[in-house]
């Protein structure tokens, strides 16, 4: 999707309106053939995964009904499964890591494409595209054996010391949590790191996708830089902004490997910013490995679960995107 | 565009070109080692050890073997689908499921799991925890370590009141499954709360990824508690192992004669399939904590040579294995089961009614 915003982009404007003349050629019915059945292939295999997470998880989500998206208790002993703590832990790590990178996304865009100068913009925008290229297994060694004790000893300690004198207040509350760092608001700044580069490049190309004509209008008029951006530029492109936006959220939803190194890995609903959670995916990469039985089948499960929400999300992403004309 | 699009297509041309010509060097020379290439998948506990056997063995016979460190039950789903020609498994099959399946399973080499703690001014083996303490501590009920339960335990250690934070893992590991069976072994309130398996629902404390993570967390929070694999206890600074108590009240020392000890008092001959567990056994120096890792097999074999094969690598393996063992921090089974185990193959193993295996005559 990420790849389809890029392309219809760089096309020149002659490439998108199909040659006038038709000349029939004996190639063609065949190129056609193999074209619709790349096409098909894809779809099977998207319906095959779909069956194959239903049926593999069918004897969890028929035993445990709708409670298995209400209940927290996740215990491989009594086989007794619930993904509600997953499920939170998914979706809160998801929209905070979003909250994080969001202003940092437009604000990278918005320097590159109306202030900076050539010299600046080419290496910042490299660089922004480098770190989409790191590995997330790479992020998860970086957080756990790096980031989360700086993090621990700078930040979590000190603001837990802080409200320390009252124990019941909701700041307390809030930054309570076992002080190394393995929590859900770590797991949500690595996955902030790790959204960031698709979403300002995405961004930027928004941008760019903005006639200089608005600009300089606006510009003509007496605005300020800051008016052009908030007042001319943000809302031109508004709704493409909202289909990037939901692209960060399908990334962040699914990432696993970064988030199962630093997340803390509980299955209860995390109770502040600073406690041990799981996700979806970091639950079905920590045990797929040695279940058996109803264990498999209710990480089928999470992963049919997760597959809906990234599917409604990119869904809504479509949706969006396709109600903005360029 | 177009030229870089030129460059972009040659340099994928020449990477498959140069992917194909290892492949194809691998699938000529495959059949002359074929009759006697061997595969098995399972647990990832055993399979360092594995890949360093299978190095030696090839050096040594010209045989191959190929072992997927995919996890015990993996290990156990891929020879019930008769994918493989042996699973590996760190949690022993029941007598009744091997029966069921018509398997055969035997211990190879021997692991102990240890617990670790960062704690300022106490060094490896000098916080001693018995095991219904170390359940308390794992239930959430010990939450400080001066907790008149550790202290008590621990006289002239100075035990500062930090709160403890409790490390386990957070992937179905072997290793929790063995740690765990101590605990209920332990402590009935553990027992009847937590139980054992590979994962588990944790009453207390965070999850680490494999033993990496454990031992990073472990190091990384002061007060924290953990339990990894022997090889991890020696090898991560800073932190320091304890000692749990035996059966007969002792204090042995996380090493590997300690778990030979274990496994040597074990009693072997009253496990009807090998399902044992190596935990709490009797003897001043048995490491509570020990576990075997196990080998699964048909009993009546379809291929009477891919059978031989496979015995024949893990009696290389007994014969020729220990030093690559004690070298990886795993160790080796006493001679007895050895002894047990190859004149088991020469009973059980099967094919077309015939042994496949015969033992060498007692030394």
């Amino acid at each position: 999707m990420l790849e389809a915003v890029f392309r219809i982009r760089e096309l020149p404007e002659t490439c998108m309106t199909p040659a006038p003349t038709h000349k029939t050629d004996p190639f063609d019915p065949i190129f056609r053939y193999v074209a619709f059945s790349a096409a098909t292939l894809l779809l099977v295999t998207l319906g095959g995964i779909v069956m194959s997470l239903v049926v593999g998880g069918w004897p969890a989500l028929s035993k445990f009904g709708f409670g298995f998206f209400t209940s927290v208790d996740w215990n491989p002993v009594t086989d007794v499964y619930g993904a509600a703590g997953p499920i939170v832990g998914t979706i809160v790590s998801a929209f905070l890591a979003l909250a994080m990178a969001l202003p940092i996304a437009i604000g990278i865009a918005v320097f590159i494409t109306q202030f900076a100068p050539r010299a600046l913009a080419q290496p910042i925008a490299i660089a922004v595209e480098l770190l989409a290229g790191i590995p997330s297994i790479v992020y998860g060694m970086w957080g756990l054996f790096v980031f989360a004790p700086w993090f621990a000893k700078h930040v979590q300690v000190p603001l837990m010391t802080t409200f320390d004198s009252n124990p019941e207040g909701f700041w307390a509350k809030m930054f309570y949590g076992i002080p190394n760092g393995a929590n859900l608001f770590t797991a949500s700044v690595i996955l902030a790191i790790m959204i960031l580069p698709y979403m300002a490049a995405v961004f930027r190309e928004l941008f760019r996708s903005i006639p200089p004509q608005v600009r300089e209008a606006a510009f003509g008029v007496g605005a300020t830089p800051f008016e052009v951006v908030t007042s001319v530029i943000i809302p031109y492109v508004q709704k493409g902004m909202v289909g990037v936006i939901m692209l960060g959220l399908g990334r962040a939803l699914g990432e696993t490997m970064a988030v199962t190194f630093i997340i803390g890995n509980t299955h209860l609903f995390p109770k502040s910013l600073f406690d041990s959670s799981s996700t979806l995916a970091s639950t079905i990469a920590n045990e797929f490995n040695e279940a058996t039985g109803m264990h498999t089948a209710a990480l089928m499960s999470l992963g049919l679960v997760l597959f809906l929400i990234t599917f409604s999300v990119l869904a809504i992403a479509r949706w969006l995107l396709s109600s903005q004309r360029y | 565009m177009k030229k870089l699009l030129s460059v972009a297509l040659a340099a994928v041309l020449m990477t498959a070109l140069a992917a194909c010509s290892p492949a194809d060097k691998n699938k000529a020379a495959a059949p002359a080692a074929d009759a006697a290439a061997i595969s098995g998948a399972g647990a990832t506990f055993p399979a360092p050890l594995y890949a360093k056997w299978a190095e030696t063995y090839k050096a040594a016979t010209g045989n191959a073997l190929n072992y997927q460190a995919i996890g015990s039950g993996g290990g156990v789903k891929q020879i019930q689908a008769k994918t493989v020609d042996f699973g590996a498994t760190d949690k022993p099959l029941t007598k009744d499921k091997l029966d069921e399946a018509g398997l055969y399973q035997f211990p190879t080499v021997i692991g102990g799991v240890v617990p670790i703690v960062n704690l300022p001014e106490v060094a490896s083996g000098q916080l001693k925890l018995s095991g219904a303490v170390l359940a308390d501590i794992y239930l959430g009920k010990i939450k400080k370590w001066n907790d008149p339960a550790i202290t008590a335990l621990n006289p002239g250690v100075k035990l500062p009141g930090l709160p403890i934070t409790v490390v386990h893992r957070s992937d179905g590991s072997g290793t929790t499954f063995l740690f765990a069976s101590y605990l209920a072994m332990k402590s009935p309130e553990w027992s009847s709360k937590v139980g054992a398996s590979d994962s588990l629902q944790w009453p207390a404390g965070v999850g680490g990824a494999k033993n990496d993570g454990v031992a990073a967390l472990v190091r990384q929070t002061v007060g924290a508690i953990g339990y990894v694999e022997y090889a991890y206890a020696m090898k991560t600074a800073n932190v320091a192992s304890v000692l749990v108590q035996a059966k007969d009240g002792g204090w042995p020392k996380p090493e590997a004669a300690s778990f030979a000890a274990a496994t040597e008092g074990a009693d072997w001959k009253n496990a009807p399939g090998n399902y044992l567990l190596v935990l709490d056994q009797p003897g001043a120096n048995a490491w509570p904590i020990t576990g075997a890792t196990f080998i699964l097999v048909y009993k009546d074999q379809p291929n009477a040579e891919k059978a031989s094969a496979v015995l024949k690598f893990f009696d290389y393996g007994f014969a020729s294995g220990d030093a690559n063992a004690s070298e990886l921090y795993y160790v080796p089974l006493p001679a007895s089961v050895k002894a047990m185990v190859r004149q088991q193959w020469a009973e059980t193993i099967t094919s077309g009614g015939k042994p496949v295996y015969t033992a060498p005559a007692a030394q």
